[in-house]
């Protein structure tokens, strides 16, 4: 409600500045002083840094394992050491079969991370697909697409990657996770795509370019999508985050990753029933597990205040 | 408005017949035999078999099962378990759990949601404004099953305050599932009031407002808040419907014998009438809702009429 | 340096007008930035009296606004702050009133109306409430009876049909009938000054002329003040008995509005009078002011407008003091009942 008020003052500003340059050229030089006003904005916030780190580390963890496990074996375990507490040797205790726990809490981050990256890109080429197509041809097709989105919109992400999966259709493991979960997360990337494009589909420019005779492949790719990536990078890097957590929830529940795969949720579906002889055995995965989220939700948070100039004064 | 009611209701059946069908159609496509498998080890009679699989229309093409679905659950009938357990008794039996669960976790978003909202925009980039952005920032990040155990072992086994599974104390076993099922919801209302409040606070009629001499509670009250208050009022509605749906990890931790532990056990027996049975039943309440907050905004704000 | 008259905030013996009743007295106003200390009010001085027009005219970022917001108590702050100077209303300075005491000011002391009418009335409330408002808060007024106070508002501001009205919300009127509302809000408690913040920018030409006549006869029935702050040179020729030119958050021109725009006495009227299109000339060229608004973050060092000025003096070409890039030009009288911050407004003057 409040766009009209704004989309006026961006016009004023406009027009005091005068036409100048080809279209392709504004269109560009804005995005450009989008992108480093953007940087400028994200160097000076905290939580951006503490974000950074954390997401590195977490990537660090995934690639290079043997280095954050101290070169100990996830799976060298001693009965002996079963679930004893953390020491000076053995940062996070061991595990209920004697396995070193920060071994095996590290060589979780791998799975983690294929999964919230692959399920992402999954839901990316979904959501802008469908959403770029719904919102620049409109009519039956958007309404077809629209209502295709909404029916997925209605079924929980849990609930539905939990049938899913339960039904075996994608089989088991890490690529039926990813997409599992992309299945049922897809539409808020398409939404965000279709609002975007009806957006600037009805904007002076593109129309100026269609009156140049540009062709709809090239205004989409052009004009159309390049105002789209703000939005759906600042949804992207938030929803990595989510779908991590979603994966260890769904493993949790059974229906995820299976033993011996090392993952979160398994650690914390094993420690639960721990909860009052062995508290570490829970509190080690969940906190990798929301340092891990949180790296990605303050990130995203970050780029979003960096990105959207109605947020500046 | 009673048009545009009935053309939203209109347009609501084929998003709800969608889901229900892609829920089934998943749960029937299983491959393996839900019947054999019910008798575990020991095989069942053929005679048995035959008569539970022209019960359950398994021989059916998928499409016709399901419309022989709808058109039972049209009268009412939502089918029996395995067990020969009616679903819908399953459902009546379960409901209040949930719902109660439901209700708990939305007095918690309007209660601590708002009133931080409230606190941290009048003030934006004050003392409080920053504690709220950093509390959400890290509720937000922690998964709601790390939620769930660190309730369980602080206010649980820690400091003894709440049970922590069950539900034999009536409300007072509510209070950490329902903590720990809002709280993702809480820190998006607080934000949301918080944005919302500090935008409206720059608005020119706000500023008129001050120029008119009313006093401060006023423009705060009147001017800021009614109209900052109407996505707020609007999200958390719609929010009902989603954590109807949203409560199966809570109701599995905390072991609540609500709807979304019953789905969750369903899901995990294959006992497809359930799960059809209770996905169809959560899919209209997410859309009930949707629609009454369509509503609700239109009475909120005179701008939007529906023709 | 200066002479006597420029200390004074009373300007040119008003036209036509009663006893004072708003003075502004050497107000600044700064607003504290990330990109630095602005500058919107640099001493602003000037007095409204019973029944005058004066008009504020410049272009946007002149401070007129500002100015306007700081006499209403009504600038955010932070970012904003006024610095120095007094606002005397009615023989109290509003600067050092408790904070209760000004709210009091305004609505029945001082009213204001704003350029868009939409974004200024509130979208959830109808006009009748809003424009009743004014008596609940100020007189304790019931909620029955604001509503027929409203009613008749509406009808003394040419609001057909107002009692069916009284309950419609903003977004349901014309433009023109919403600033109708607003001027019927502003006027509710009869205050003694109304400030109208380009009151008709945002409206058709013809509409204009309708809520500028409506303006003045209201003035006309209740004898209040009007400052008119405005860049629309056509609606000050007009309607404005004064006129006080400001730039770069400071007045350059002060007089009667036939005399000001008859003969400009600084360079920048000068220049603003030539920039607009003349009936009587017609076929000749316009000449639009060269170089840029000033940066209100970094105002030119001595005359704010030098680096636009056509009439500029510096180094040898200046006399001694009245360096144009280096000394400030203070407002100062140029002949009776005229003021112009310029070292040479002797040479524009009659030019």
């Amino acid at each position: 409600m409040s766009d009209p008020k704004l989309t006026a003052v961006g016009h004023d500003e406009v027009g005091a500045g005068g036409v100048t340059g080809t279209h392709d050229e504004e269109a560009g030089a804005r995005q450009n002083s989008l992108w480093s006003d953007a940087w400028r904005q994200l160097r000076r916030n905290v939580l951006f840094w503490i974000g950074a780190v954390l997401g590195l580390l977490f990537v660090g963890m995934a690639l290079l394992p043997a280095v954050f496990a101290r070169g100990v074996d996830p799976r060298s375990c001693n009965l002996s050491n079963s679930n004893a507490k953390p020491s000076a040797e053995h940062w996070f205790g061991f595990d209920q079969q004697g396995c070193d726990y920060l071994a095996n809490v590290v060589y979780g981050a791998r799975n983690s991370l294929i999964i919230g990256l692959l399920a992402v890109i999954v839901i990316l080429v979904l959501g802008v697909l469908v959403g770029a197509i719904s919102g620049f041809y409109g009519g039956v097709t958007d309404s077809i697409l629209s209502r295709i989105a909404d029916i997925f919109y209605a079924l929980p992400l849990i609930l539905g990657a939990l049938v899913v999966l339960r039904s075996g259709i994608l089989g088991r493991g890490v690529v039926a996770v990813a997409i599992a979960l992309a299945l049922f997360g897809w539409m808020t990337a398409m939404r965000l795509v279709r609002s975007q494009v009806i957006a600037i589909k009805s904007s002076d420019y593109v129309a100026a370019a269609r009156a140049m005779g540009a062709s709809d492949a090239r205004i989409l790719v052009r004009h159309i999508l390049p105002n789209a990536v703000a939005p759906v990078l600042v949804y992207a890097t938030i929803t990595i985050g989510i779908l991590i957590a979603a994966e260890a929830t769904l493993t949790f529940l059974g229906v995820g990753l299976q033993p011996p795969a090392i993952s979160w949720g398994l650690q914390i579906d094993t420690g639960q029933s721990l909860l009052r002889t062995a508290p570490h055995a829970v509190l080690f995965p969940s906190l990798i597990l929301t340092l891990t989220v949180m790296a990605f939700v303050l990130m995203g948070d970050a780029l979003r205040d960096a990105l959207d100039p109605k947020q500046r004064s | 408005m009673g048009r545009y009611i009935a053309r939203r209701l209109l347009l609501t059946i084929p998003v709800m017949l969608g889901a229900s069908f892609l829920i089934f159609a998943l749960v029937y496509a299983l491959p393996g035999d839900p019947i054999r498998a019910l008798g575990g080890d020991r095989p069942l009679a053929p005679a048995v078999v035959a008569q539970l699989t022209e019960e359950f229309n398994l021989n059916d093409p998928l499409w016709l099962q399901y419309v022989k679905y709808v058109g039972d659950l049209l009268q009412g009938d939502f089918g029996t378990d395995f067990r020969g357990r009616e679903v819908l008794d399953t459902i009546t039996q379960r409901m209040p759990v949930t719902v109660r669960l439901a209700l708990v976790a939305i007095a918690f978003e309007i209660v601590i949601g708002i009133v931080a909202g409230v606190m941290a925009g009048i003030r934006k980039n004050g003392f409080f404004d920053n504690v709220v952005l950093v509390s959400t920032t890290l509720i937000v990040s922690i998964p709601i099953l790390v939620l769930a155990f660190i309730a369980q072992f602080t206010f649980g086994l820690q400091l003894g305050l709440f049970p922590i599974a069950g539900v034999n104390d009536g409300w007072y076993s509510f209070l950490l599932p329902g903590l720990v099922l809002a709280a993702g919801s809480l820190a998006y209302v607080a934000r949301l009031t918080r944005t919302s409040i500090a935008e409206n606070m720059r608005a020119d009629y706000v500023r008129t407002a001050r120029a008119k001499g009313l006093p401060r509670r006023d423009v705060i009250v009147r001017h800021t808040l009614r109209n900052s208050l109407i996505p707020v009022v609007t999200f958390i509605g719609a929010d009902i419907g989603t954590l109807m749906g949203g409560a199966i990890v809570t109701e599995t931790v905390f072991n609540l014998p609500g709807i979304g532990r019953a789905v969750f056990d369903a899901v995990r027996a294959q006992e497809g009438a359930v799960v059809v049975g209770i996905v169809t039943l959560l899919v209209f309440v997410f859309i009930f809702f949707n629609l009454v907050v369509d509503v609700l905004y239109a009475v909120l704000d005179p701008r939007i009429r529906y023709e | 340096m200066s002479t006597a008259s420029t200390s004074l905030p009373s300007g040119p013996a008003p036209r036509g007008a009663g006893a004072p009743v708003l003075e502004v007295d050497d107000l600044r106003v700064q607003f504290r930035t990330d990109s630095g200390l602005v500058n919107a009010v640099n001493g602003v001085s000037y007095t409204v009296s019973e029944r005058e027009t004066l008009a504020i005219l410049g272009e946007s970022g002149s401070g007129k606004s500002v100015s306007a917001q700081a006499i209403m108590g009504i600038l955010d702050s932070p970012p904003a702050e006024i610095t120095s100077g007094r606002i005397v209303f009615e023989g109290r300075d509003l600067l050092t009133l408790p904070e209760e005491e000004q709210r009091k000011v305004r609505g029945p002391g001082i009213s204001m109306i704003f350029q868009d009418a939409l974004s200024s009335l509130n979208p959830v409330y109808s006009v009748g409430f809003q424009i009743g408002e004014m008596f609940r808060a100020h007189r304790g007024t019931s909620r029955k009876e604001a509503k027929q106070k409203a009613v008749e508002l509406m009808d003394r501001v040419r609001i057909p049909a107002a009692k069916q009205r009284v309950d419609d919300y903003p977004h349901q009127f014309s433009g023109g009938m919403r600033q109708r509302v607003m001027i019927a809000m502003a006027l509710a408690l009869d205050p003694r000054i109304l400030i109208a913040d380009e009151p008709t920018t945002a409206l058709d030409v013809t509409v204009q002329a309708q809520v500028m006549d409506l303006l003045k006869d209201l003035q006309r029935d209740t004898g209040m003040g009007l400052i008119l702050i405005t860049h629309d040179l056509g609606v000050v020729n007009e309607v404005a008995d004064n006129v006080a030119v400001m730039y770069a958050g400071r007045i350059v021109e002060r007089g009667t509005v036939d005399e000001v725009f008859g003969n400009p006495a600084h360079p920048y009227t000068d220049g603003l009078m030539r920039s607009i299109p003349q009936v009587e000339v017609k076929g000749g060229r316009l000449q639009p002011i060269g170089g840029q608004p000033p940066n209100l973050a970094a105002i030119p060092s001595g005359c704010p407008f030098n680096p636009r000025c056509p009439r500029r003096r510096t180094g040898a070409e200046a006399a001694t003091g009245r360096d144009c890039v280096t000394d400030v030009p203070p407002l100062r009288l140029v002949v009776p009942g005229r003021e112009a911050a310029c070292h040479y407004s002797e040479e524009v003057f009659g030019a």
